[in-house]
């Protein structure tokens, strides 16, 4: 049994959370909740530089060629301190989408731009109309030109491109859409959580390169999905155990009744919960960086489990965080809205608890057909 | 990362699963026997190959195995269906303790027969005063000559009635703070003195007692530790309760819930198709997955030679209240007949019953939920204990009910 991080994974790791303790304390993330800034350049720039974006992107395109692993440790880390920046949109959805599909040209073209930071790449999927389905999509592909609104769309004011998900005569596809066109309009969405920009895109015409086969991007989106929720959910479990950690530290330094309040069983329980519940989805995530490193076919139901139990534990981490602090927790002056408001953005951004859940049985179901 | 075994581990399990699949006793051999007749017999056989206690010392009856050997030889005899062991507390608990804390000779007394279940053991720690504040207990010790006598009342004792040996904790100095006045001795079951009581369970079973004692004798040279130090000695024995890994996964599980709802209707379709079931099955799952990855985290530390890390701690307090839920769950998807508990009547010989009535008690033994999430909180996260008013005075001047 060898179901561990590598030394090498682990020093990579060591590394990371040492950068971003320098590099993305929680004061970056209020400058870029409270600025004008879309995300924190400055920042960008040094993750750029150490070739995190570049991690899993072949060699021959100018990548690292590492795996999975590597990612999942940069995932989790950077969850841990809530960066803000497009990192996920740009490599656990755009970049993935080209790996996954592109032809040899669209990745010589994006591939290697990516990998440098040079360009930023998003997922445009959702058209703000409940839970997406194939059925329901409204933005059309026809003959090289893409036209509909997708809303919201994360990173959707500052990316380069995008990968939109749209229906045509052929059925759903997937396509490479720039977004410096004048047949794309985009306006910045407020969102419940500002450390993450977000926006509207219209297309009016826009010019668009078919990523994949037509007819095929249903499917192609929920693999893509589903390697993006492994990744995601490293960042939801980093996410919640910071969440937990400043339960913690507060309630050992805040006194009540003439003691601690970490000495009421109350507190204690309640983080204990929290502990319990990250300790399950960070198992589930082993699996899932397991199952995505080995593209195993097993990777359905180790993305769903991995999803569904990160939700349920970074969203009970932040907001049991706030309920510790008591109503100093409540203010905009303590950190704890960031892990709140992080928790139920990534509750939803490719798709919700009951989704996932579902998703989960009906892997489960296949798996014991097959 | 990878689910292999290391070519030393694959040889080992290998060795182990040639040895069970030769050796695990038929229903022939069994015919007539009670469980306990049963359980001895394969301890019996597992022992005269060298297949007990792996972990131990040759020289107390055992293998001079690793640990990650053990985990492998559970997982292994798990996968068999064998005699329910009536072993564990002795061998998994009462063991390490005396391991640590009894002279070389009266190991070599008493863990061969232990190993081979020739004598069965059991553990006398809870009281009716005494239970998740387990040194809270009152069972007297007094000295005489080079006895001490016993008078007092133990509780849940698990096996009782069938050990032939016990641990218990006594408290020998009531004017001591409550841990200075305990001490820790092994006693004969058998003493003259000694009445055992069977409770019955809300589970229909029995198998845990009282246990009373009147002036029952306890050599001084029983003794573990030293006079006081019973409460140092106790946590030898509370260490190893929850230690083990790679274990369980029967009675109600995902998987058996999972194939009750494919096969019972809910409404006009299969009970499976309905969105609330999905949606409580797979929350479910996602415990069971995260616990199983958990354990192999653990067994990778103990494959390296490492201690693992504390997320081990979750298991039995994620695992107990799990089969309630889920239990619970069997039977309201079974609707009215899900009341009925009838060996031929009930779906899986009435094992969601049986469950369902047998959960409370998970969820209390070997420290109730409440306890176990003290101990994370206390000894993972480091928090602080409770304030407590029973610190640093007599036990005798500790406030009870009564007082």
């Amino acid at each position: 049994m060898n179901f561990e991080f590598s030394d090498e994974q682990n020093m990579l790791r060591e590394q990371a959370q040492s950068f971003l303790k320098a590099e993305c304390p929680p004061q970056a993330v209020r400058t870029v909740l409270d600025g004008d800034a879309a995300f924190d350049q400055r920042l960008w720039q040094k993750v750029v530089d150490m070739g995190w974006t570049a991690t899993v992107i072949p060699e021959e395109y100018d990548g690292l060629g590492l795996s999975y692993l590597e990612l999942s440790v940069i995932a989790e880390e950077l969850g841990r301190c809530l960066a803000p920046l497009p990192f996920s949109s740009s490599v656990y959805l755009a970049t993935e989408a080209i790996l996954a599909a592109g032809t040899d040209a669209q990745k010589a073209a994006w591939l290697p731009k990516l990998a440098s930071g040079a360009v930023i790449g998003c997922l445009a999927d959702s058209e703000a109309n409940g839970h997406l389905t194939a059925a329901k999509l409204t933005t059309r592909y026809a003959q090289g030109a893409i036209t509909g609104v997708k809303l919201p769309v994360a990173d959707g004011d500052v990316a380069d491109f995008a990968v939109v998900v749209a229906t045509s005569d052929a059925g759903p596809v997937l396509a490479l859409v720039d977004l410096n066109q004048p047949g794309c309009q985009r306006q910045v969405v407020t969102t419940l959580d500002p450390s993450r920009s977000h926006a509207s895109i219209t297309f009016e015409g826009a010019s668009a390169e078919l990523l994949g086969e037509a007819g095929t991007g249903w499917i192609q989106l929920q693999q893509l999905y589903n390697r993006a929720a492994v990744l995601f959910a490293w960042e939801q479990v980093g996410g919640a155990d910071t969440a937990l950690n400043m339960a913690k530290e507060y309630a050992l330094g805040r006194f009540a009744f003439g003691r601690p309040i970490a000495t009421y069983q109350a507190i204690k329980h309640k983080l204990a919960a929290a502990y319990v519940k990250n300790t399950l989805a960070r198992g589930n995530c082993y699996f899932g960086a397991w199952a995505l490193s080995t593209n195993s076919s097993e990777l359905p139901v180790a993305a769903a489990s991995a999803r569904v139990a990160a939700i349920q534990a970074y969203y009970y981490a932040a907001k049991e965080n706030i309920q510790t602090h008591g109503g100093m927790g409540f203010t905009w002056e303590f950190d704890c809205q960031f892990p709140y408001r992080r928790s139920k953005l990534l509750s939803v951004n490719i798709g919700s608890e009951a989704i996932w859940q579902e998703k989960l049985i009906s892997a489960i179901e296949a798996q014991r057909a097959a | 990362m990878d689910f292999n075994d290391t070519p030393q581990e694959a040889a080992f399990r290998a060795e182990v699963q040639n040895w069970l699949t030769a050796n695990v006793p038929t229903e022939a051999e069994l015919a007539d026997m009670d469980y306990i007749g049963r359980a001895k017999l394969w301890q019996k056989k597992k022992h005269d190959a060298g297949w007990a206690c792996i972990r131990w010392p040759k020289a107390h009856g055992g293998r001079d195995a690793s640990a990650i050997e053990q985990v492998i030889f559970n997982q292994e005899e798990s996968k068999f269906d064998t005699p329910a062991g009536i072993f564990a507390i002795g061998q998994g608990m009462c063991a390490p303790t005396m391991m640590t804390w009894a002279t070389e000779e009266q190991n070599q007394r008493f863990m061969p027969p232990l190993a081979s279940g020739e004598e069965v053991w059991c553990q006398l720690f809870s009281e009716p005063a005494g239970g998740s504040d387990l040194a809270a207990l009152r069972t007297k010790g007094v000295k005489d000559g080079d006895d001490w006598i016993v008078n007092g009342q133990k509780i849940w004792t698990s096996g009782a009635h069938y050990s032939d040996f016990g641990v218990l904790v006594l408290r020998t100095d009531p004017e001591a703070p409550k841990h200075q006045g305990l001490t820790y001795f092994f006693l004969d079951m058998k003493s003259p003195g000694i009445e055992i009581k069977p409770i019955r369970q809300i589970s229909g079973g029995a198998n845990f007692n009282e246990v009373y004692f009147t002036d029952v004798r306890i050599p001084d040279a029983q003794r573990l530790g030293n006079v006081g130090q019973g409460w140092q000695v106790a946590l030898t024995t509370l260490m190893n309760e929850r230690a083990s890994i790679g274990g369980g996964g029967g009675g109600v599980n995902f998987d058996s819930v999972f194939e009750l709802a494919q096969s019972v209707d809910f409404g006009e379709r299969p009970a499976i198709e309905d969105p609330s079931v999905r949606r409580k099955l797979a929350d479910w799952y996602v415990q069971e997955a995260g616990l199983k990855f958990t354990g192999y985290r653990s067994m990778t530390a103990l494959s390296k030679g490492e201690i693992p890390g504390p997320e081990n701690s979750i298991g039995k307090l994620v695992g107990a209240p799990k089969q309630q839920d889920m239990a619970s769950f069997a039977l309201d998807l079974l609707e009215q007949a899900g009341v009925i508990w009838d060996e031929k009547l009930s779906e899986r010989a009435g094992l969601f019953q049986a469950t369902c009535m047998a959960s409370p008690g998970l969820r209390i033994a070997g420290g109730t939920d409440e306890i176990m999430a003290n101990i994370i909180a206390e000894r993972v996260l480091g928090m602080p204990q409770d304030i407590r008013v029973d610190k640093g005075i007599p036990f005798s001047e500790v406030p009870t009910a009564s007082s």
